[in-house]
């Protein structure tokens, strides 16, 4: 008895789980339906699930009428550089917050993250008048600085987060076997926080991929990656809904992907290593 | 060499002062043992040697050199923790390296070393396994084997064998003791558990609540203990004491006897008891004695493992006058 119910409540569970990611993936699947339609087929009323004629010519008019590559080039190299330079800052600060804190190491942690609640648009102006002052506006090391300002809190907390479970003794066991600071973190603490430092890596390059705010707003053509990429379809022109979701569907292939490949990894990112 | 010398060392953590300045020296090439119960500053006090902790005040010397700055990575001091503390990432050759290559030996020095230590530690089939693969005991061996090869001024042991079971403890108590015999390099040995302090050290020092109550070889503290506390601490079962007019029939406040020390009868004696539990150790017997002048009282005595005696039995105790400890008011020896 006790087994058939606790069956019917697997089913239910599976039923609800499976309605609530699919209404999660909808916007992206329905965005994946509509760049393969005709212009036309797109804002047919009503709307066309499948039964459509499939096409590629948005993706062929999409890639004609701008350089994709060049958007993706940008994009990588924005998250990635923000990423690495980010991580480089992270790891001594991590270091020192995890293993010799100070008496105000918790308001300094709790402090940087409140930093994250300030709309972002407050400091908008001051940031683009400086880029401006220095030339630096719509270049990728610019926005490569600002993003990996911006997701610096984030790093350094999940860094420290995974930092504590390592035991203290080990790093002591290392400076007792006469390493220096620099040999400690190196072969001893990185290694053994390689989990946590893939999972922040990862975490960091999709947010640093989805971040349109600043990318928007700092840059213009040469350093513009993808979200503007995407932002430019939706154009004085009018709304080409086909073109739009093939232009979006390409921005968000490669972080989609790379996603779907580390689930694990992000899954334990995510929740700030509270999950093994 | 390793002559470790604290000079008025002094430990607080904030406002709670932990050591408060304690003097110690350490000889080249002795087994030393610090010894208290939990909370009493004896893991501090190696810290503070091993320079993982800084000093509140004093100096420590190390081999005549003051130290008291110098990080531990420059003392030249090996530590064995108590949680092994290996690098979980390394295989068992790497974890025994990792001090070498540090230090930048030569690769074929560390080769030859390792095959050494490993040899003396019966690890040379482990060599190539991470340290999740092996025992407690195992692991231990690889601490140790870590600390062997960088040739140290002296070993630091923090507890090493708490975390072993009472079988392997002993087996591991007796390879320590091995190889401080064949190395003689100095040996500064943290524990809770007298036993391993008396069958090991060469000097014992007694620690409560970060002062040092006595120091002294193993039997001096057992045959002469300094005070109520040390006495009280060293010895296995403990000394039975005792207050009140037998103490004072012998000008004393308080005296001492070691249950080995205490001859028991059925028909006369000192102390009439009647017998609680016995502890049968094959060898020999603890019987725990409910003395008829204080009933709640329990008196320890060993007797030989063939006296049989059975709970309820009327027994007298007799003690031997010149092994009776006397200790004033303040609970200081009266020599």
């Amino acid at each position: 008895m006790a087994r058939a119910v606790s069956t019917q409540r697997k089913l239910i569970y599976t039923v609800v789980a499976w309605t609530i990611a699919l209404l999660i993936f909808f916007p992206i699947l329905w965005t994946i339906l509509t760049s393969f339609k005709t212009e036309a087929d797109a804002i047919a009323d009503p709307p066309l699930f499948l039964g459509f004629d499939w096409t590629l010519e948005n993706y062929a008019i999409v890639q004609e009428r701008s350089d994709y590559m060049r958007y993706l080039w940008n994009s990588v190299a924005i998250a990635c550089g923000s990423t690495a330079l980010g991580i480089l800052i992270a790891v001594p600060a991590a270091w020192s917050m995890a293993f010799v804190p100070g008496r105000k190491t918790k308001d300094i942690l709790l402090w940087m993250l409140s930093t994250k609640m300030l709309p972002a648009v407050g400091v908008l102006y001051p940031i683009r008048l400086i880029l401006i002052e220095l030339g630096l506006l719509d270049t990728k090391g610019a926005l490569i600085f600002i993003l990996t300002l911006i997701n610096l809190p984030i790093i350094v907390w999940m860094l420290y987060t995974y930092f504590k479970e390592i035991p203290g003794e080990i790093l002591e066991a290392a400076r007792m076997d006469g390493a220096s600071l620099r040999s400690e973190i190196l072969y001893v603490l990185t290694p053994m926080a390689v989990p946590g430092i893939a999972s922040t890596i990862l975490l960091n390059i999709i947010l640093a991929w989805n971040e349109a705010f600043w990318s928007l707003t700092l840059t213009t053509v040469d350093a513009a990656p993808l979200t503007a990429f995407i932002a430019s379809y939706s154009s004085p022109e009018g709304l080409f809904y086909a073109k739009l979701s093939a232009a979006s569907t390409m921005a968000i292939a490669p972080i989609l992907i790379m996603g779907w490949f580390s689930q694990k990894q992000l899954v334990r990112g995510l929740t700030f290593g509270a999950v093994k | 060499m390793g002559r470790i010398t604290l000079d008025k060392v002094r430990k607080a953590f904030g406002d709670v002062e932990v050591i408060p300045p304690l003097d110690l020296t350490i000889e080249d090439g002795e087994f030393v043992v610090f010894v208290g119960p939990s909370g009493c500053g004896k893991s501090t006090l190696l810290r503070l040697i091993a320079g993982l902790e800084d000093v509140s005040g004093g100096q420590i010397r190390i081999d005549g050199e003051d130290a008291t700055l110098v990080p531990p990575a420059k003392r030249g001091l090996a530590m064995v923790f108590q949680s092994y503390a290996l690098y979980p990432h390394m295989s068992v050759r790497k974890n025994i390296a990792f001090p070498m290559r540090m230090a930048g030996l030569p690769q074929d020095e560390q080769d030859r070393r390792i095959e050494a230590a490993a040899k003396a530690l019966n690890l040379t089939d482990y060599l190539d396994r991470r340290p999740g693969q092996l025992s407690g005991g195992q692991r231990q061996r690889v601490a140790i084997g870590r600390a062997i090869v960088r040739e140290p001024a002296a070993f630091l042991f923090d507890e090493p064998l708490s975390n072993l079971d009472a079988a392997l403890r002993h087996g591991m108590r007796l390879e320590i003791s091995e190889l401080h015999e064949r190395l003689k390099t100095t040996m500064v040995y943290v524990t809770h558990d007298q036993v391993e302090a008396m069958t090991m050290a060469d000097k014992i020092v007694v620690l409560q609540a970060g002062v040092i109550e006595q120091v002294g070889s193993p039997l001096e503290l057992y045959r002469a203990p300094r005070n109520l506390f040390v006495a009280g601490f060293i010895g296995s079962p403990k000394m039975n004491l005792l207050t009140g007019a037998d103490a004072a029939n012998r000008g004393a406040h308080t005296i001492g006897v070691r249950p080995e020390h205490l001859s028991i009868s059925t028909t006369d004696g000192a102390w009439r008891g009647t017998v609680g539990v016995a502890e049968h150790l094959g060898s020999d017997t603890f019987l725990h004695i409910h003395p008829d002048s204080n009933p709640s009282d329990t008196m320890t005595i060993r007797v030989d493992g063939s006296f049989t005696a059975r709970h309820g039995d009327v027994v007298w105790l007799t003690p031997q006058e010149d092994h009776i400890h006397k200790f004033d008011a303040e609970g200081l020896r009266i020599a």
